[in-house]
């Protein structure tokens, strides 16, 4: 990718061929190419397994405080390294002091929690901009240095001029591969600590060295995304995959296996759309790509969705909006007359409930659907089962309010909206321990009943 | 170091007037556990500059504005999207929100540089001090009280000071209604006070000052002062009134601080000034440390000194205890006793050694029979009042003895059958 950057800066927003993509997306562009896509795919399935436990055990703005603190160990290493004589910008001793300020970030956190009454939010707050401050103001020592060759240092907080080197992917895959190895083979005992650290500490775990293990393996992630996407953007690699995640799931090997899924899927696509388009930063592309995925699954995911969450209400008010027509037939049924709404009663309800013309519509499937009753001209006619539906829904509005009325000591005029809300959601368990409990007074009990005059 | 006006007056007045913003404004986002909407707000403005960059396609300051102020409330507005829609975890939401952003951000402004436009991110991170030197300065602080002084004062100034002046009508005029909002927000709720509104009322005002302060000086220095001075001075005092005042006093100390330590600590050194926002970070960041150590009321310092002021106390009435008569150590001689206490009890005037036998004085008597009294009366309420067994109650009372307070005495004899109060038994049963 650099060799495109240098020979070809004119043709900007040229599109690459179907071959280039095919090429690239199968690891035949050429070695670098190769090594840089592997790479950052293993990180981001490293990240996305190590981000899940930490979504799960709350941690996720930890790696955020983390990836800021390993600047000023960035900086002090080449301080150090330059000092020492050797050069500056090696990236081992780099990570390495980037390792060590990232790990006394975290433990400023948990310094923090536990001898002062601040809050994990403040304290990482303070720990992220406190270290970036120093990191800043260590930069700008490196900057004012005769030796001016820091301009690489920059690329570890946006990863804009970061060109990966093979040797540099290489270690990124070593790191990766260690973490996912390790959270594989702990995710037992990482799930207990995250779901219920306080049972896990009562049947003998160790808590703290499970939390030690699991921050280190954060902290090995970070640093190994350092060159990939930047201090700001590594967060996100370990957070976005394992939100988008959790949207599908509710099980914790299928959360973190999906989750790797996710953060590989992202390293893969980021770093080919990066390789083959000049001018798309692999980190940023790498976590708009996190990001997309992020939104599908917010959006389309079946049960956690957005899309299914409001179908699901959707369909909630249109039967309880049949509730009410079924309710109404039944109880014009039962003053004498028959089994059918006119259409003035028909009109009355939808004015009543504010029904527009959609509701009307929805209602009119879910008639037919359900086989409760059909329109005709404006009038709506009951079947015996939607008789039966309505008298249910009756039944339970009025033992609901007599409930309320005699048990909740509420006033009579003060109940009619809860009991509007609530005789649509009463169980039929709910219904019974209600009958035991009010007897039966002056409720339509059921249809047959009433008519065979026995007592309900 | 030597102050210049024409260097120094504006970054510091810009330096100052942004900490003060942020200080007044933190104290609440500490209390309201959200610390880092500051962060996600901050990092996520970068696209609105960006995009309101390439729109306006020059640096015009408004535009730049408008589209950072536009990125901050969609900031706001997304994360409580995803944390609703999504019931996703706060802290996992603002992340998820903010990171998208910034690389937006990233990704656009490497287009913008296609279209040969400066805009560097680093400009966001770190701020530009620099571009408030004031050419053109007089020469002695008396010539500073003129209209060419009100004319020179750079655009961002203005800004922070407006920022300023609406952050401290804001706080001043509804500190009422943020106290309760930000300590219980159902209460403030049923009081009539609107929560959710004061929630995005204050979120509108962290997006407005960081907006404002960024260009002057740079994000970190907007988190940093969101946090720090409010942190800081919550560690120093239980009123929020204090609190707010000594957030302020905090902001202004780093901001003055840490710009006078920029340049004046490297020249020890021989060395060029380094970054005056990061200066100003590290220098709140002294400041919490400082209050983590020494704060009198909450501080490590201040806590261990109590602690072990409690555990002599402690050491002494066990002592004491240990040394009446009829309980074991009657007539021990000081070799087996702590030396620690018994040194202090002598020096006290309650144990007198006699041929290396330690006897109780009155005094020493009277304390010790207060510290059985007050065993006892624990064992008691422990017993009648907490219905623990009378056999379960002994190494509960021998903690709570120590304790300056005691439960109300109820009865004459204690759950063993022996007088609560041990003046009573003299002579009649040395047993214990």
């Amino acid at each position: 990718m650099s060799a495109r950057h240098a020979s070809i800066p004119e043709v900007q927003d040229a599109w690459p061929t179907w071959r280039q993509v095919a090429d690239t997306l199968t690891f035949s562009a050429g070695y670098n190419t190769s090594v840089v896509l592997a790479g950052a795919a293993l990180l981001g399935v490293a990240a996305g397994i190590v981000g899940a436990f930490a979504l799960l055990r709350k941690r996720s703005l930890v790696a955020d405080a983390l990836s800021h603190a390993t600047l000023p160990g960035i900086a002090l290493a080449y301080l150090a390294a330059t000092a020492l004589g050797y050069a500056g910008k090696s990236t081992p001793i780099l990570l390495l002091g980037a390792t060590i300020t990232g790990v006394l970030g975290v433990v400023s956190i948990q310094l923090l929690l536990r001898h002062t009454r601040l809050k994990e939010d403040a304290a990482i707050g303070l720990v992220l901009s406190i270290f970036f401050g120093a990191g800043a103001v260590l930069m700008s020592v490196i900057q004012s240095l005769p030796r001016g060759d820091a301009a690489g240092l920059q690329g570890y907080i946006f990863a804009q001029a970061a060109v990966m080197t093979g040797a540099d992917a290489q270690l990124m895959g070593v790191i990766a591969v260690v973490a996912a190895v390790t959270a594989a083979l702990l995710i037992k005992e990482f799930g207990l600590v995250c779901f219920d650290d306080q049972f896990a500490r009562v049947q003998g775990w160790g808590v703290q060295t499970l939390d030690l293990a699991m921050l280190s393996l954060i902290v090995l992630v970070t640093v190994a995304g350092l060159q990939a996407v930047g201090l700001i953007l590594v967060v996100a690699l370990l957070i976005v995959p394992a939100v988008s995640a959790r949207f599908w799931t509710e099980r914790l090997h299928r959360l973190v296996i999906l989750s790797g899924l996710i953060g590989g899927l992202s390293g893969y696509l980021g770093a080919a759309t990066s390789a083959l388009l000049p001018r798309k930063p692999a980190g940023a592309v790498i976590v708009l790509t996190a990001g997309a995925i992020f939104f599908v699954s917010l959006m389309l995911a079946p049960s956690r969705g957005v899309l299914a969450a409001t179908i699901r209400r959707a369909k909630v008010r249109v039967r309880i909006a049949a509730d009410h027509l079924l309710e109404a037939g039944f109880l014009h049924q039962h003053e004498g007359g028959a089994p059918r709404l006119h259409a003035e009663g028909v009109r009355e309800v939808a004015q009543h409930r504010g029904w527009g013309p959609l509701m009307h519509a929805a209602l009119r499937l879910h008639a037919i659907r359900t086989r409760l009753g059909r329109f005709e001209a404006g009038a709506f006619l009951l079947t015996p089962k939607g008789v039966e539906r309505g008298r249910r829904v009756a039944r339970n509005h009025r033992l609901w309010e007599q409930y309320l009325v005699t048990h909740a000591e509420l006033a009579p005029s003060h109940i009619d909206w809860t009991v509007d809300q609530v005789e649509h959601v009463l169980s039929e368990d709910l219904v019974a321990q209600l009958e035991s409990l009010l007897g039966d007074a002056a409720i339509p009990a059921s249809g047959a009943a009433r008519a065979a005059g026995a007592p309900g | 170091m030597s102050f210049r006006l024409d260097l120094d007056l504006f970054p510091i007045a810009a330096g100052l007037l942004a900490a003060l913003t942020c200080g007044l404004l933190g104290n609440f986002l500490v209390l309201r556990r959200l610390s880092l909407m500051g962060d996600a707000i901050s990092h996520a403005v970068l696209p609105g500059l960006v995009i309101a960059f390439m729109l306006g396609a020059t640096r015009s300051p408004l535009t730049m504005l408008a589209g950072a102020a536009a990125a901050g409330v969609a900031t706001v507005v997304l994360i409580e999207a995803v944390k609703k829609l999504g019931r996703v975890e706060p802290g996992a939401a603002m992340g998820v929100v903010f990171s998208v952003l910034f690389a937006l951000g990233v990704l656009l402004i490497e287009r913008a540089a296609v279209r040969n436009i400066e805009l560097h991110a680093d400009c966001v991170l770190y701020g530009q001090l620099e571009l408030l030197h004031w050419y053109g300065a007089p020469d002695s602080l008396t010539g500073l009280w003129s209209v060419a002084t009100l004319q020179a004062i750079p655009r961002q100034v203005w800004l922070l000071l407006g920022m300023f002046a609406v952050a401290v009508v804001f706080v001043a005029l509804l500190f009422k209604e943020l106290r309760i909002a930000s300590f219980d927000p159902a209460l403030a709720t049923s009081q009539g006070v609107h929560a959710g509104a004061m929630h995005y009322a204050l979120m509108l005002l962290v997006a407005g000052a960081t907006v404002a302060a960024f260009e002057a000086v740079g994000s970190i220095l907007v988190i940093a002062m969101l946090i720090a001075p409010a942190a800081t001075a919550r560690l120093l005092t239980d009123r929020l009134s204090i609190q707010v005042w000594l957030s302020l006093a905090m902001a202004a100390a780093a901001a003055v601080g840490g710009y006078a330590s920029a340049a004046a600590v490297p020249a020890w050194f021989d060395a060029p000034s380094v970054n005056a926002a990061g200066s100003m970070t590290l220098v709140a960041g002294v400041l919490l440390v400082a209050a983590v150590f020494f704060s009198p009321a909450h501080g490590v310092v201040a806590r261990n000194l109590r602690r072990r002021a409690l555990r002599r106390d402690t050491e002494l009435d066990n002592l004491l205890a240990s040394l009446l008569p009829g309980r074991g150590a009657g007539a021990a001689d000081a070799a087996n006793l702590p030396a620690r206490p018994l040194a202090v009890a002598a020096r006290r005037g309650l144990v007198r050694i006699d041929q290396a036998i330690p006897a109780l004085t009155d005094d020493g008597r009277k304390r010790a029979a207060a510290v059985v009294r007050r065993h006892r009366l624990w064992e008691s309420y422990l017993v009648e009042d907490a219905g623990l067994r009378p056999d379960h109650v002994h190494a509960t009372a021998e903690q709570l003895e120590h304790l300056p307070v005691t439960p109300a005495q109820h009865t004459r004899l204690d759950p063993h059958g022996r007088p609560i109060d041990p003046t009573d038994e003299n002579g009649t049963s040395p047993s214990a």
